[in-house]
């Protein structure tokens, strides 16, 4: 495992190219494009004021950056360095910007959820969607472009439009049976819209692409309900992790619950793994405190950290949650598949340092990553079932089916990972630290 | 009478007296009355305090005394007296008045028992009484404590009561409480909900108006400033909305939802025909599996018909149901469903058969199968048993050839000799009450020839004395030349006896000898025929006797060399024997 140098950025704004040929950084007012092999800077943009979105086209051949605050979208040619576009949404504000699938046109959410405008770069033209509605997804385009979904709100009732992205027209229009719609998703496969309410009902309704109702699914009443939704990349499963602590896996033929799993803090499962991070402390001499102030100071941070399986039963920590406080720390906030349906990722808010890896073949738990910190982001390889975490420190973690290991960021100064994504290719992880970015080269199966 | 004497005896007499008064006032006072005079004598003679007190009856009144008595008596129901009035005056009847005193006795102890047994009672019940009294004492405590204790539960529950009815109001005006809360709730979630959706709706309107000040402004700001404008990613020109777009992206939404649906039915297809194929195979190998099953079991007596009637369908159903997957209707799956259910009923039962089967006959085939080994295990030993004799046989002949031909170490040959030595004991001791036997015999028959010679010699002399008579007179009748010839016959009868008597005497005793000596010496003169028929006799009698003898010596003879010949040959033969004996044993072993 290879450590690129470090470089700057602001406001983690990173991407690499959906190709994989580059990756762009925004420090500040400046968008700097550097190839991902060489790492050597290809274009340097600058932008009319701090970038505080940026986003690449999906051929990419453009890169976008909106600048929320005054309203403003400036979007950069790769091939043409000289070509320039900016897109003003003047008095009325901007919240939110991103390309259409076809990477011609740009969606800009006003400020208010006022109206999206759509704005094409091939003819300037501009198109107004009416009534978004303000909510966790409201927006989600189909995986092979097609199709846009859209929640909307008319009259206080819950609307969804299906436009065709090709020229915006409205393939379908249809009232939702919620209170207050959250969010929509698209299937993998473009077929199958999930349409769920907000937290305070547990309401899954699904629909076709044409619109029909193909089901509704409730799994409890008068309680906190979905927290978060992931689709298999299969579109076979369905996975739904609630405020009670549990993730419901729906299949794609009945759309009835297959399984569920629980988090319980106490593991007992003896198919499951636990790696239980420890960390050791170096000692310190005391008479060097006074003498070698700053040397000591970076050992300090040089903590070693490794994983040891202890034996069953586990108990793993629980944070109790604040009854009193809005939004509270409990509940399934992130579930991710991995790309070959194999393994689910799931993070429980009031066990903030685990990961649990659930085996989708055994519909059961197989690895529970306890952390020493809270965990901060996980993301799966795009090629491979691997999973990536940070927790906030100097280290990067990695699970495999194989095991569990820890690295630690090998930089001066001490690079603490706020964030991560994987490289297409799955070869490389890109970290990023509060202020600072840096790559991760994955040992490759040849080398090994 | 003890009882009676013993209140006078006692030291102080006014005691006596009291208790005489005490129970003279009791029912029995007239034989208590009655009784002094008749004690009286020896009371008078005592000088008892108690006869001077008492003078009941003097010289004087003796007939009233008498009279008052028998009153008295009768009154008791007792005979009196017996005063006879006649005569001079009233005289007493000794006999009647002992019978009255006897009985007035037997009343006095019969009441003093009474009175002992009552005392007893007295104090038995005076016991009781204090028993109870207690008993009564300690339960009229345990009566207030009880008492207590219920007043002491009356006013818990009547507390608890009290409890229960503050409760019973907590809880109506909590519930009071939590209904207008509720109503409370419900109104301000209908409140908030209609104010929500006023505010929406507000915030909608503001959206529209904002949306068409936006409009109607004409916003300077809002633009796009392009450089130039760029193709479409698919390089096509875009087009124009028409309803044939329209149209266009129906269709080809369709599409996507068809090709998914068909994708789907396709997999669901597959699937489907691998279950099925799956279900044939399982469905095949059941009935393979069964089909040899049903041969054998078609001998069973024991079958149940409901199998015999699912059989017989089956097979036309293995028919109808050969390609299931080119009908693919409803009627083949069935059939299909159907055959492999009852396939599967009868594998089951099968099953659950030969478990009991197996449960049944675990037990006995495992017995039969360890007999079996068993037995094999026994040969197999036994011939190693075998193995092991014949090479033991084979060196105790060694061992035996080697101690034969030369006298191996003394131990070994004392142990063997010991053991040849009992046997050769044995035999001796056999032969030797044989001999024993054989030596009686000829005792006998020397004492039967003994006896017989004696008579011959008595005989013989009786003979020479007749001879002797008749020569004599022959002799006094006749010439003198008759002697010579005699002399003749006398010799050659001489050597007759002798050639019988070498004959037949072996061991010839001197004694026999002697005999035959002195019949020849007295036979000699002895030539007559009038004794040729008495010699006859004489070598009959002898000849007797030598055949059994001959016979016999013969027979001790032959034996006598048998016996010489085990003597000599006793160690060899022995051995032999021994040899023999141990190779038969080997051999009945084998």
């Amino acid at each position: 495992m290879n450590f690129s140098e470090v470089f700057k950025q602001s406001n983690q704004l990173c991407k690499v190219s959906p190709d994989g040929k580059y990756l762009a950084t925004c420090v500040q007012y400046r968008l700097v494009v550097r190839d991902v092999n060489t790492l050597q800077i290809l274009q340097l943009y600058t932008c009319l004021d701090q970038v505080a979105s940026m986003e690449w086209s999906s051929d990419s051949l453009f890169i976008l950056c909106a600048m929320y605050k005054r309203g403003l979208v400036q979007v950069w040619s790769l091939e043409q360095p000289d070509w320039h576009c900016k897109i003003d949404e003047g008095s009325i504000g901007l919240v939110s910007s991103r390309w259409s699938p076809d990477g011609r046109h740009i969606l800009n959410t006003t400020e208010f959820h006022l109206r999206v405008t759509v704005w094409s770069l091939c003819n300037k033209s501009v198109s107004y969607i009416k009534y978004p509605k303000a909510c966790q997804k409201g927006m989600d385009f189909s995986a092979d472009g097609r199709y846009m979904a859209l929640a909307e709100r008319r009259d206080c009732k819950d609307y969804i439009s299906v436009f065709v992205c090709d020229d915006w027209h409205l393939l379908r229009h249809f009232e939702t049976d919620t209170q207050d719609l959250a969010g929509v998703e698209w299937s993998p496969n473009g077929c199958v819209l999930a349409a769920w309410d907000s937290c305070l009902e547990y309401k899954m309704l699904l629909y076709s692409l044409d619109g029909r109702l193909l089901s509704t699914y409730s799994a409890y009443e008068w309680s906190l309900g979905i927290k978060s939704v992931a689709w298999s990349p299969s579109s076979q499963f369905l996975a739904i992790g609630s405020y009670d602590e549990k993730v419901r896996i729906l299949n794609h033929i009945t759309w009835k619950k297959l399984t569920e799993f629980e988090h319980h803090p106490t593991i007992t499962n003896s198919k499951a793994v636990v790696f239980k991070e420890v960390e050791k402390r170096p000692v310190i001499p005391t008479e060097d405190l006074s003498i070698q102030q700053i040397a000591m100071e970076s050992s300090l941070f040089d903590i070693q950290s490794k994983y040891e399986i202890p034996p069953l039963p586990v108990q793993v920590p629980v944070v109790k949650p604040d009854p009193d406080r809005a939004n509270p720390k409990i509940g399934i906030s992130a579930i991710a598949f991995s790309v070959d349906n194999r393994y689910l990722a799931t993070k429980n808010d009031c066990m903030p340092q685990s990961v649990w890896v659930w085996d989708m073949q055994r519909l059961g738990p197989t690895a529970v990553l306890e952390q020493t910190a809270p965990v901060r982001f996980f993301a799966w390889d795009p090629r491979r079932p691997r999973l990536a975490l940070c927790t906030g420190n100097t280290k990067l973690y990695l699970w495999s089916p194989a095991g569990c290991v820890s690295v630690k960021v090998p930089v001066e100064g001490g690079f603490q990972v706020q964030s991560l994504f994987w490289h297409c290719s799955g070869d490389s992880v890109v970290l990023l630290g509060k202020d600072q970015l840096c790559l991760c080269y994955m040992a490759t199966d040849e080398e090994k | 009478m003890g009882d009676w004497w013993t209140p006078p005896m006692m030291p102080d007499p006014g005691l006596g007296i009291r208790e005489f008064s005490s129970v003279s006032h009791i029912d029995e006072s007239p034989s208590r009355h009655r009784s002094p005079p008749a004690t009286r004598a020896s009371e008078t003679n005592s000088k008892h305090s108690y006869s001077v007190l008492t003078a009941f009856c003097t010289e004087e009144n003796i007939p009233q005394c008498v009279a008052y008595v028998n009153q008295e008596a009768a009154a008791l129901g007792l005979c009196g007296v017996c005063v006879e009035a006649r005569g001079a005056g009233p005289s007493l009847g000794a006999a009647s008045a002992l019978n009255l005193l006897y009985e007035l006795l037997q009343l006095q102890r019969r009441g003093q028992r009474t009175l002992h047994d009552l005392e007893t009672q007295q104090l038995k019940n005076n016991s009781d009484l204090e028993h109870l009294q207690h008993n009564n004492s300690r339960l009229k405590d345990q009566l207030e404590h009880t008492r207590r204790e219920n007043s002491g539960l009356h006013e818990g529950e009547r507390q608890l009561q009290l409890k229960i009815r503050t409760l019973q109001r907590y809880l109506k005006s909590e519930k009071e409480e939590v209904q207008k809360l509720q109503s409370i709730i419900a109104s301000r979630a209908t409140q908030y909900n209609h104010d929500a959706k006023r505010k929406e709706r507000e915030s909608a309107k503001l959206k529209e108006r904002l949306n068409q000040l936006l409009v109607d402004k004409r916003d300077k700001r809002l633009a796009i400033e392009v450089a130039n404008c760029v193709g479409r990613a698919d390089g096509k020109r875009s087009l124009w909305k028409t309803s044939k777009m329209e149209a266009r992206h129906e269709g080809e939404m369709y599409k996507a939802l068809l090709s998914d649906y068909e994708g789907r039915h396709q997999v669901l297809l597959q699937e489907n025909a691998e279950l099925k194929k799956l279900l044939q195979l399982m469905k095949k190998d059941m009935v393979s599996m069964l089909s040899p099953r049903k041969t054998t079991r078609a001998h069973m007596p024991a079958e149940d018909s409901l199998e015999q009637a699912g059989s017989e369908p089956d097979d036309e159903l293995c028919e109808g149901s050969r390609d299931p997957l080119e009908q693919m209707c409803e009627q083949a799956r069935e059939q299909l469903a159907n055959s492999i259910r009852l396939q599967w009923r009868r594998l089951k039962s099968h099953m659950q058969r030969l478990d009991s089967q197996v449960s049944l006959a675990a037990s006995r085939e495992q017995e039969e199968v360890i007999s079996r080994r068993e037995h094999e295990e026994a040969i197999t030993h036994m011939k190693m048993e075998l193995q092991q004799c014949t090479e033991f046989i084979q060196t105790q002949q060694q061992l035996l050839q080697q101690q034969l031909s030369l006298p191996c170490d003394e131990e070994t040959a004392a142990l063997l000799n010991d053991g040849y030595l009992l046997e050769e004991k044995e035999r001796l001791k056999e032969e030797w009450s044989l001999f024993h036997e054989q030596k009686k015999n000829f005792e006998m028959e020397r004492k039967n020839f003994t006896e017989a010679a004696i008579r011959l010699g008595h005989e013989r002399k009786a003979f020479e004395e007749d001879r002797a008579l008749w020569l004599k007179t022959q002799f006094l009748n006749m010439a003198p030349f008759v002697g010579h010839r005699r002399h003749a016959t006398s010799e050659s009868r001489r050597a007759l006896t002798i050639g019988a008597q070498s004959g037949a005497k072996v061991p010839s005793s001197p004694a026999l000898s002697c005999t035959s000596a002195s019949h020849t010496g007295l036979s000699t003169p002895t030539s007559d025929p009038m004794t040729l028929p008495s010699t006859a006799e004489l070598y009959r009698t002898l000849q007797l006797i030598p055949d059994s003898r001959s016979q016999g010596r013969c027979a001790s003879n032959s034996f006598q060399s048998g016996a010489t010949m085990t003597k000599s040959q006793l160690r060899d033969s022995c051995t032999d024997c021994s040899i023999f004996s141990v190779v038969r044993d080997g051999n009945s072993a084998s």
